[in-house]
């Protein structure tokens, strides 16, 4: 285990560190101390690596992750885990606007709240929320699965393509194109593996779920937005 | 004045002699027409077609007697310029000041990417993604290319961000600022749709804002995140569409821009509605001369580089543009025309689809019958990519051509050595907005007043 102290090393000197890990690197544990709220904590990283960051993390910690298990044990700032590719960024408080963004792989764990447009234009990631949601969230979102544990602001799934949305609380209000769809056999297992992973509790028989009514699909007049 | 009546001393009315109205032109009630059939506005590429002040309203003002002029054949121009000098580790070091503006694989067929790559490479300066992530192809032609950071962020990866030259984070486009990316169905084939991860054959509408910031302050920080992704060795551009160019220049300075990219309203596109293109956004003349005082303003002129975009055609462009401050140019439809949009080859299959050589605008149909803005493998197989690659390089040399002929006139021994008072204006129009004075006085509108 190497320990980072960002009261005393710069937050490039971490993220250069973690850029020279490869397959061979001897060591694969890190625990970041004194984070206070920096920005751009463990960016980039492309390594099978754990990374815990003890506090709070700024914008954009874990942006682009490949392969590494990043845990931020406070809360996070905007674009958590933006365009993730691959492994796991989990955050054991609440996190700030644009969680996930354009995620395109591996799995973002929120156990607290998320802020407004999580999951905006994911491309495949899976991101799971142990609270509750703001507005906007999984606006144009194109594939991947979202599981909200708690209640979802106005206007969720606006405009969404082929993306799952699990939700067990209230919804203030659907956006344009996202309806109600029947969950079959697949979509529970694909909930429960999930939660499971996620390793959030909550009975999956709760959720129900959203995807794309598809009528955005083609450019007709009667999609537009008229008064 | 109705045709068919007869004036019994003249005879028939001539059609010449029929007075078009100004304000209701045969066009305007065109789609008057169109619109009473069809319910929803018109959509189209290329760039606007209405008259705006351009840089043919300017002219040189060779050296004689108080000035020496260089030896056209002989005597040393350069035409080389360094991009990213502010924060990059790696800056770019390019031939020429002439770039290949972004333009998407998706609206571009693969082929017609991998043609720009090989034909800037030739001639040393760089190509751009753009709205559909990178292909292979353009990556292994393109000896420098600029990777564009949209808001759609269709394809974006961190693999591809490292394999990049550069970044560009595109904020607004001269066409369609304010608006986001377009491509209808047609274009979307399973490549295309597997890279930016769609359904295949949906119309495409991309956001027009970045998902992940707001404002500059935010901007600043995520231009630190991908610096800090790419460990701080590209230079990072900010592409905006001329509009509020002094406020977006100074903003775009502070949120940590190497080089800024200013496209004029004139700008060419795959597709987004007309209104937009003809409508919105100022002309690229106006828009230099704004960017390069916005600068100087802050210090920072030639400290961030200013690339400027819009309606640039030939090498007088180029050299006009340069003697108002920018560092370079870049091209979009002049390279489109280079490789075979738009000629004379295809007059017949243009006349088939209601068009003509010279008019042609409907690249998100997707029909392209030159292989350049099709996906359609049968179209695209017309298109010969080496050649493609010949023609855009004999574009580019003759501009730096021309551009070096112009500057030598002027007794100049780089391209960047060209000054505003190189320049005149023909018009008052040019005269106010390049803030050169009109040809035969020393004044130009708002000259020293204040505002
Ligand atoms: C076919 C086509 C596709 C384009 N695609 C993009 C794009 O993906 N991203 C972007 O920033 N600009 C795009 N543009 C705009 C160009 O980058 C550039 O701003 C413009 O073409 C410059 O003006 P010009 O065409 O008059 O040279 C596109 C333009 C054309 C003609």
């Amino acid at each position: 285990m190497t320990e980072i102290d960002l009261d005393k090393s710069e937050v490039r000197e971490l993220n250069s560190m973690l850029h020279s890990l490869d397959d061979k690197s001897s060591e694969s544990s890190f625990r970041v101390i004194s984070p206070k709220g920096k920005h751009n904590i463990a960016v980039g990283v492309d390594a099978k690596a754990d990374i815990t960051i003890e506090g709070h993390a700024g914008h954009y910690v874990g942006g682009m992750n490949k392969h590494a298990n990043i845990t931020v044990t406070g809360n996070a700032g905007s674009g958590l885990a933006e365009n993730i590719m691959s492994g796991v960024v989990r955050v054991k408080g609440n996190s700030s606007q644009y969680t996930g963004a354009t995620g395109r792989g591996g799995l973002i764990v929120v156990e607290g709240d998320a802020a407004a447009r999580c999951g905006i234009s994911m491309k495949g990631v899976d991101i799971v929320v142990g609270g509750s949601v703001g507005h906007m969230c999984a606006f144009l979102g194109q594939s991947g699965n979202m599981v909200i544990c708690g209640d979802a602001g106005d206007a969720l799934g606006d405009s969404i393509f082929e993306l799952q949305i699990f939700v067990q609380g209230k919804i203030k209000s659907l956006g344009h194109d996202c309806e109600e769809k029947d969950m079959g056999p697949e979509q529970m297992a694909k909930l429960t593996e999930l939660l499971d992973k996620a390793q959030i509790k909550a009975d999956p028989q709760k959720f129900k779920l959203y995807g794309p009514a598809r009528t955005l699909y083609n450019f007709k007049i009667d999609n537009a937005y008229l008064p | 004045m109705n045709k068919p009546s007869v004036n019994e001393e003249t005879g028939p009315v001539e059609d010449s002699a029929l007075q078009e109205s100004y304000i209701w032109s045969k066009q305007t009630i065109q789609e008057i027409q169109r619109a009473a059939t069809e319910g929803i506005y018109s959509i189209r590429g290329g760039g606007a077609k209405r008259k705006v002040p351009h840089f043919d309203d300017l002219l040189f003002l060779g050296a004689s007697m108080s000035r020496y002029p260089l030896e056209g054949y002989r005597e040393k121009c350069d035409t080389n310029v360094t991009l990213g000098t502010r924060f990059a580790k790696k800056p770019l070091h390019l031939d020429i000041p002439i770039t290949i503006a972004g333009m998407s694989f998706g609206a571009l067929s693969a082929q017609a990417k991998d043609a720009l790559g090989k034909g800037a490479a030739a001639m040393g300066t760089t190509t751009t993604t753009g709205d559909g992530g990178m292909t292979q192809e353009e990556r292994a032609s393109s000896k420098t290319l600029v990777y564009q950071m949209l808001p759609s962020r269709y394809g974006m990866n961190p693999d591809d961000l490292r394999k990049a030259d550069a970044i560009e984070v595109v904020c607004g486009q001269g066409a369609k600022p304010g608006g986001g990316g377009m491509l209808l169905g047609q274009k979307i084939s399973d490549r295309v749709a597997e890279m930016r991860t769609l359904p295949k054959g949906i119309d495409q509408r991309s956001a027009c804002r970045h998902p992940d910031w707001t404002g500059p302050d935010d901007l600043e920080i995520k231009i630190n995140e991908i610096r800090e992704i790419t460990d701080w060795e590209k230079p990072i551009y900010i592409k905006v569409g001329a509009t509020r160019t002094r406020y977006d220049v100074q903003l775009a300075c502070k949120a940590g821009a190497d080089v800024i990219v200013v496209d004029g309203m004139q700008g060419g596109t795959a597709a987004t509605q007309d209104v937009f293109i003809e409508q919105v956004g100022i002309p690229t003349l106006p828009a230099v001369r704004i960017a390069v005082d916005a600068l100087k303003e802050m210090g920072m002129h030639r400290k961030v580089q200013l690339i400027v975009s819009g309606g640039i055609r030939n090498g007088s462009d180029v050299a006009k543009c340069m003697a108002l401050g920018a560092d370079a140019v870049a091209i979009g439809m002049a390279a489109l025309y280079a490789l075979g949009d738009n000629s004379q080859k295809y007059a017949e299959e243009y006349h088939k689809m209601g068009s003509a050589p010279g008019y042609y605008d409907a690249y998100h149909l997707g029909r392209c019958p030159a292989g350049i803005t099709t996906q359609d493998p049968e179209l695209a197989k017309r298109f010969d990519p080496e050649l493609g690659g010949r023609r855009i390089k004999n574009l580019l040399q003759t501009m730096i051509l021309e551009a070096q002929t112009l500057a030598r006139a002027c007794g100049k021994s780089h391209l960047h050595n060209l000054e505003p008072e190189d320049l005149v204006a023909l018009t008052v129009e040019a005269a106010a907005m390049a803030k050169v004075p009109l040809a035969g006085t020393d004044w130009y509108p708002g000259k020293d007043s204040s505002y």
